[in-house]
Order: structure tokens, then sequence, then C-alpha cells
């Protein structure tokens, strides 16, 4: 009888693609739950519009490019973006905020440079900036942690739902009283009013460390990290040596003056800090792919992020500082090769 | 004895579930008698053997019926009595693909008077004399790769670390543990005869930690022997560290240049089924005729290690072995990493053969479906050579040979590793495998293109020497026939001066 002939070797990897973005949005569950605790329901919106938004863009591009539909929808990798993509977006946002970031976070950053694989710049944070940019209003407009808003100012899943609809509020609410800058946006404004940090932060957005609410995120979110590392779905280099630049950064300017730089402790807790450092930056398609690049990669996000959110005119600066060293990320990956086994 | 330290970590490498226990069950089974034997001519690393019996003669057990061809090459022996059927051309297994060579086909009778056994040969006393008696007894490196050993010992570049390999880390063999458990004694035997004569200092042993029995036993023969230069050190049971550079690498802290074989690191790696040949031809005089084959995997009955005659069909081993069961959809050379599929069981053994494994179906799950690279690097990880597969992949589809050379892909041992844990299930050793045969054609090519345009840059310089010479002839015989000419004209002058002269002198006259 003839046997099959198949080339060596005869293992099949216990891994596979799907698998790996799967255990990337178990991890977020804890920090999706959290936020929901802390914000609301709009979490759990923007996430179902960016999904199916995400999903009907890949679909077309696909149908576009003439490749096949099923595979591309079923690795998950869209999903994966528009989940990160919806993390990073205010909870009470119209609808088309996450729709429009999705869609354009898969067609323009993912598949204009020919889709999975081969993007050079990280899709959700692509996404993010575009609307960032667009729509300044949108994208500032934080709500009131559930504890701080008194029970009237609160709102339900169906408030909610026909905001992002119709974008019209229950009657006896207006948009001034629900909404809050975030403690970012604070700091960077109390500073420029020229108010010392002691001043900005007795404010009731602050807690313990970060700001109130996001410290409990940030935490769930790391644990989610943590989860990652465990599986071997991401490698410690990006995420030590990013927080270990920021934390030291940090650190030097809180010691400098510390009634004009908020401490290490702040900027670990507030923010995208923890959710760009385990699952930002860590993306493998966009980061540095020697484990001396993602040594590098992963310092110089962190230094860019504290400066941007310390001397540039966003008070957020991680999703700028992805980008520009996914840009970075050839001639990294260029001047890291590993030294090959018996070549000099 | 003490254990050998360890010099250093390898490199890469992935763990593997073994799989080895379903064969090392039994002792080995010596009671195979095939019916039928085809010995190839090519079973070893370098040109064939002569074939030096014809159709229709009769040979012993024992008998040559291949002469080494030109360095490196070995001989091949009739392991049977029997007759000669046919000498043809055939498709056998070679060491990572099959190949056409000449075969002997013999038809065994298995008589086994002293008559029809070949009388055992002498060893010889002088070094160059053993290393020629190694060859013809047609002794090649068996750990897969059938490298004639007799090149290896008699190399003239000096070597002072013997590598023996008994780390076996391809799952399912178990043919060198066995081997290792039932006749230490031969295989130390063998190394202080390959010792001798590389003139080497000292020989590591480096078997897998997951091989406790195969450890006891060779110990315990150390200790008998009281050779202090043979030690042993139980290494990583980490795949590839059988692999010749990793357990350098692993026993020694040295790596083997880029390109270059081991001896070029000061040491020389023998596989321990090579050192039990040579200790069978020292002790016994007998040339190799027979190896330890793992027959495994859960498509045959009872998977166990069976030493078998050289030439005997697949088919007749596997039937020894209680023939197939259940769907067998596959049949594995080798192991599951580095092994290759072949579409037939009438291949037969060869010296290069270490394993067969019958692939039951619900074995070995297949990949249905393939993703694009997530540059993830996971493979880059478990790369022994320190490589990016990540960023060869690429390269490889689309032969970019300048960059590829710069990555090192002809660095690549082909070991599989990034294939296994690849999450996007991409083949990349077919690529690689593909990528470098494409590149030792484009070499050939270049190589041709290359010879032809120094041909054709001859030949326009000869072309323009031999103008240069003519042009330079034609000036000459212009000039010659100038200055002919000149002459010429002159002698006509004188001639007409003459005439004139006389006439006028005439004139007078009359």
């Amino acid at each position: 009888m003839p046997f099959e002939l198949k080339p060596a070797p005869h293992i099949t990897p216990p891994t596979s693609v799907p698998l790996v973005m799967r255990r990337l949005l178990y991890a977020l569950v804890p920090a999706a739950i959290a936020h929901t605790w802390y914000f609301g329901w709009g979490l759990c919106i923007n996430l179902a519009i960016a999904v199916c938004a995400a999903l009907a863009a890949e679909a077309l591009v696909l149908r576009f490019r003439r490749r096949a539909i099923r595979p591309g929808i079923a690795d998950m990798s869209a999903v994966v973006t528009a989940v990160l993509l919806a993390f990073a977006l205010p909870p009470l946002a119209p609808w088309w905020l996450p729709a429009l970031g999705a869609a354009s976070a898969i067609v323009l950053a993912k598949h204009l440079y020919g889709g999975l694989g081969s993007n050079l710049f990280n899709p959700a944070m692509v996404g993010y900036v575009i609307l960032l940019i667009s729509f300044p209003i949108e994208m500032t407009q934080w709500l009131t942690p559930a504890e701080l808003a008194p029970a009237a100012d609160r709102l339900g899943l169906w408030a909610q739902l026909t905001y992002s609809v119709t974008g019209q509020l229950p009657f006896d609410l207006s948009l001034d009283a629900l909404t809050q800058a975030t403690p970012l946006d604070q700091i960077k404004e109390g500073l420029g009013e020229m108010r010392t940090l002691n001043e900005i932060q007795i404010g009731p957005l602050f807690g313990s460390y970060g700001g109130r609410g996001w410290e409990w995120i940030n935490g769930w979110i790391a644990l989610g990290g943590f989860y990652l590392l465990y599986c071997g779905v991401i490698r410690w280099h990006i995420p030590v040596s990013l927080l270990a630049a920021m934390l030291s950064f940090a650190t030097f300017m809180y010691a400098v003056d510390p009634s004009r730089y908020p401490s290490p402790g702040f900027h670990l807790f507030s923010g995208a800090a923890l959710l760009g450092a385990f699952f930002i930056a860590t993306d493998p398609v966009t980061a540095a792919g020697t484990n001396g690049g993602r040594l590098i990669y992963g310092a110089a996000i962190g230094i860019l992020t504290y400066a941007i959110r310390t001397w540039g005119s966003y008070p957020e600066g991680l999703a700028f500082a992805v980008l520009l060293m996914n840009a970075a990320v050839p001639l990294l990956d260029r001047y890291t090769r590993p030294r090959i086994y018996g070549r000099a | 004895m003490t254990e050998y330290q360890i010099h250093r970590h390898m490199t890469g490498g992935v763990r593997l579930v073994a799989r080895k226990r379903m064969s090392t069950a039994r002792t080995i089974n010596r009671t195979l008698r095939p019916k039928r034997l085809i010995i190839p001519m090519t079973q070893q690393l370098g040109p064939p053997a002569t074939p030096s019996v014809v159709p229709g003669q009769r040979v012993i057990t024992g008998q040559p019926v291949g002469e080494p061809g030109r360095a490196p090459s070995a001989a091949a022996h009739a392991p049977r009595s029997g007759k000669v059927l046919a000498v043809e051309e055939r498709l056998v297994p070679g060491g990572s693909q099959l190949l056409k060579s000449q075969c002997v086909v013999l038809a065994v009778d298995d008589k086994s008077t002293d008559a029809d056994i070949e009388p055992a040969s002498e060893w010889p006393n002088l070094d160059a004399d053993r290393i020629q008696a190694i060859r013809n007894a047609g002794i090649v490196g068996l750990g897969g790769a059938a490298f004639p050993t007799a090149d290896k010992l008699g190399a003239t570049e000096r070597c002072g670390t013997l590598i023996l390999n008994g780390a076996e880390c391809e799952p399912y063999i178990s043919c060198d543990d066995m081997l290792m458990r039932e006749h230490a004694t031969d295989i130390l035997r063998g190394t202080q005869t390959m010792l001798d004569l590389l003139g080497a200092e000292r020989c590591l042993l480096g078997i897998e930690r997951d091989k406790p029995v195969a450890i006891e036993s060779m110990a315990a023969a150390i200790a008998d022997l009281g050779d202090a230069r043979i030690r042993l050190a139980a290494v990583t049971s980490k795949y590839p560290a059988g692999g010749e550079r990793q357990l350098i690498e692993l026993l020694t802290g040295m790596e083997v240049p880029s390109g270059k074989y081991p001896i070029a690191a000061g040491c020389v790696c023998q596989n321990v089924g090579t050192a039990y040949a040579v200790g069978r031809l020292v002790r016994l005089g007998e040339p190799l005729t027979t190896r330890i084959v793992s027959v495994t995997g859960e498509g045959v009955a009872e998977p166990q290690n069976v030493e078998v005659s050289i030439g005997t069909p697949i088919r007749e081993l596997i039937e020894h072995c209680g023939g197939y069961v259940g769907d067998v959809p596959r049949l594995i050379l080798g192991g599951t990493m580095m092994g290759y599929a072949v579409s037939s069981d009438e291949l037969p053994v060869t010296k290069a053969t270490n394993c067969v494994i019958a692939v039951h179906s619900d074995e070995i799950r297949d990949r249905y479906e393939e993703w694009p690279c997530i540059r993830c690097g996971d493979c880059a990880d478990v790369c022994p050579a320190r490589l990016l597969p990540q960023d060869l992949l690429p390269r490889s589809r689309t032969y970019d040979f300048d960059q590829l050379k710069i990555l090192g892909l002809n660095d690549c041992i082909e070991c599989g590793c990034c294939d296994v844990v690849c999450p996007s299930h991409i083949p990349l050793t077919a690529y690689f495998r593909d990528a470098k045969r494409a590149q030792r054609l484009h070499e050939q090519h270049q190589h041709l293109a290359d010879t032809s345009q120094i041909r054709y840059l001859r030949k326009q310089e000869r072309l323009r020497l031999q103008d240069e010479q003519s042009e330079l002839h034609h000036t000459e015989l212009k000039a010659q026939v100038a200055k002919d000419s000149g002459s010429r004209q002159e002698t006509i002058q004188a001639a007409l001066d003459r005439v004139q002269r006389r006439r006028n002198s005439d004139d007078r006259i009359t």
C-alpha cells in the first residue's frame, strides 16, 4: 500500500494563532469587569460595536483582496485589535467612535500593509490616534468613576445605549455633570495653571496611587499580563524594560521636584502604562523580533511615554510612543541580530 | 568514576514527548531471517561502492559484494549466504531522502556451515592498515549521516577529543539506548580503538538523562575497563542535544566554526553504534552487515529493536514485529523530527536506517490550517543555531540568496525545532530545505555563468591579440613591400640609366 509523503518534522505544534489571540482576550476579562464596575456599561457597548465593526471591515477587505474570509475572521486577530482599541476609548462615546476607530485600524493600519503579520504599525494604536486627532472632544469626555458620582448621575445600560446610538441623554442629565477629565488630563491642566501637584491631587479623582478606579483596573490588567507571561504568549523583555525605563525616569524627576512631577506610582497606575506594557507594546507583529531589540524597544517606549506625558501637548503618550518605536523596529532588528552558532 | 562536568547549556532546543518506552520494553530481537536482501552500493556519504559480484553467483555470509569507491567510500557485504538474483539500479533510502543506487539483490539460502561463512579477518598492527580494514569492513557512521568512518579516523588534522554520541535525542528512536544497555563492553572496545587511531587524549560519552539504564550500564563498563581517557556525561534531554554541533557545544563549550567539520574545533564525533561496529571488527573480525533498528509507532503490533541484516525489505521487518495494526497512513524512516516519510515498504534497510515508524492515524494530528507569520519569535528562541527563522522565511520564499547568506541559511541544521513551536503552523524547515536546494542550484548556475564569462573574456583577448598580431604583420609586409618596391624602382632606374649611358656611348661611336 502506498504511504503519504509529508515533509519532516512529523509533529504538529501545540499552539496556534487563534489560541494565542484567545489567551490575550481571556487575560483582559478581569480588567473588563473592573472597568464596568467603575465606569458602567460603556466599555461593554464600545467593545461590542468595535468588535462588530472590526470583523465587518476585515471581511469586506478580505473580499476586496480576493482572500478567503473565514480563516481571516477565525484567527481572532481583528477581535483583539478591536478589544484593545475599546479599552482605550472613553466609556461614554457615540457609536461611530469605536466603529470608525476599529474600521480604520483594520483597513488602514492592517490591510493596507498586507494584512495579518505584515503591518508595520500597531493597528489598535493607529485607530486610537486617528480618533484622538480627529475628535479631541469626544475622546476626552471620561465618565466620573461610579463611586464618586451621586446615585442619580449614574447611567444604566439603557441610558448608555441610548446615548451611544442617538446622542441623547436622559432629560434630567447633562454631559457636563457626568463627565470629567481623566487624572492625567487634570494634572496637565493643573500644572499649566501653575498649581502644585499637592493642590491638584487632593481632588476626588485621585486615589492612593493613580486615578480612583483606574488604579484597580490597572491592577487587573497587570494580573492579565502575568497570565500572558505564564502562558508564554508574551516574553518578559518588553514589559520589564518599558516599565523599568518609565519608572526610573519618573523616580528621577520626582526626586528632583515632587511638586511638579507626579510620583512613579502615579505614572504606573494611571493611564495606559500597564495596558501598553503587557498588551500593546508586546504585539509580536509590530514589536522588535530579537531579545536585544525588545529591551531597547520597550525602554524607548517607556521613556517616550513619560516624556510625552510630561512635556508634550497630550496628557497620555503611550500610543504615540508605540507608533514611533514601531517605525524603528526594522532598524532595531537589523542591529540586534544574535551571533549565529559557529560564527565569529 | 566521577561524572564529567558539562561546560555550558545548549542554545535553543525543545523538550519533546520522547515516546521511546514503547520500543524499549523488549530486549534486542535477533531472530529475523529475511528471505530477500537488497544491498545498495550507496550507503555512505560519498562515492558508491563498485559491485564485485555478477547475477547467478553464490555468495557466502560476510563476503564483500561491493568494493569501496574513491575515498570517502566504504565496502558492502552480503549479510547472509545466498544467490545473486540481479545487480540493478533501484531507489534506496539515503540520509535525508531517497536516492538511486546500484543494488545487489540476493535470494537468501541461509546455509551456515563453516564453508558458507567468510573467515574472520585478522586485526592488523599498523594504523594505516587498521584504517584500511575499517574501510574494507564497510563501517560508516550509524547515527544517520553514514559518513565513512575510516575517513573520519584517518583525517590528518589533530583531534583532541573524541565525542561519543549516545544522546539519541529524537523521539521514538531507541536503538542506541538498547545497544548501550546490552553491549557496553563492545562499544568501549571500539571506542578505545578509535581513540588510538585518532591519537586523541580523551573521549566524552554524551547520553541524555532520560536513559538511566543505559547511563548505568555504560558507567559500570567504563569503571570495569579503567581507561581514564573515557568519561561519561549525562546531558539534558532536550532535542537536538544529539546533534553533532550541539553535543560538542554541550560537552566542550566549543562551537564548530560555521561551514566546517567538527575537526576544525579539534573534535571527532562518532555514534555509539559505530563504536560497536568497530568493536566487533576488532574482536571478531566481522564486517558491518547488520545494524539495530527501532521498529516502533502505534501502527506496528510489537514495537521493539531488531538486529537487521542490511538490505532487509522494511515490509519483512514490520511483519517480523507482528505486522501493521489499524490504519497506518504514514511510514517514517528516522525519528519524527528529521526522519522522512516514504511511500513504499519495499525499500531496504540501509546502514543509515536507525528507525522505522509505522504511524497510526490517531498518532499524528495533521496541520490543516496555516496562518501568516505573526513574528512572535518563538522559532528564534528554540533555534540551536541562533538563527532568526522569522527573518529567513520571507527571504526563503523569494529566494533572496544574498540576504539568506547574511542571515545564515547554511548554518540551519534542519532540526525542525522552529516548526514544532510555530503558532502559525508554517512548515519552516521545508521552506529552508527548499531554499538551500535552490541556492545550490543558483550557485551552480552562477559558477557556470562565471566560467563561461571567463572563457568569453579570454577568447576576446585572444582574438584581440590575434588581430593585433596580424595588423602588425600586415604593416610589416607593407613596409617590406614599400621597401622592396623602392629598391625595384632603383634597379629599374639603374638599368634605364645603364641603357641610356650605353645609348649615349653608342651614339658617340656611330
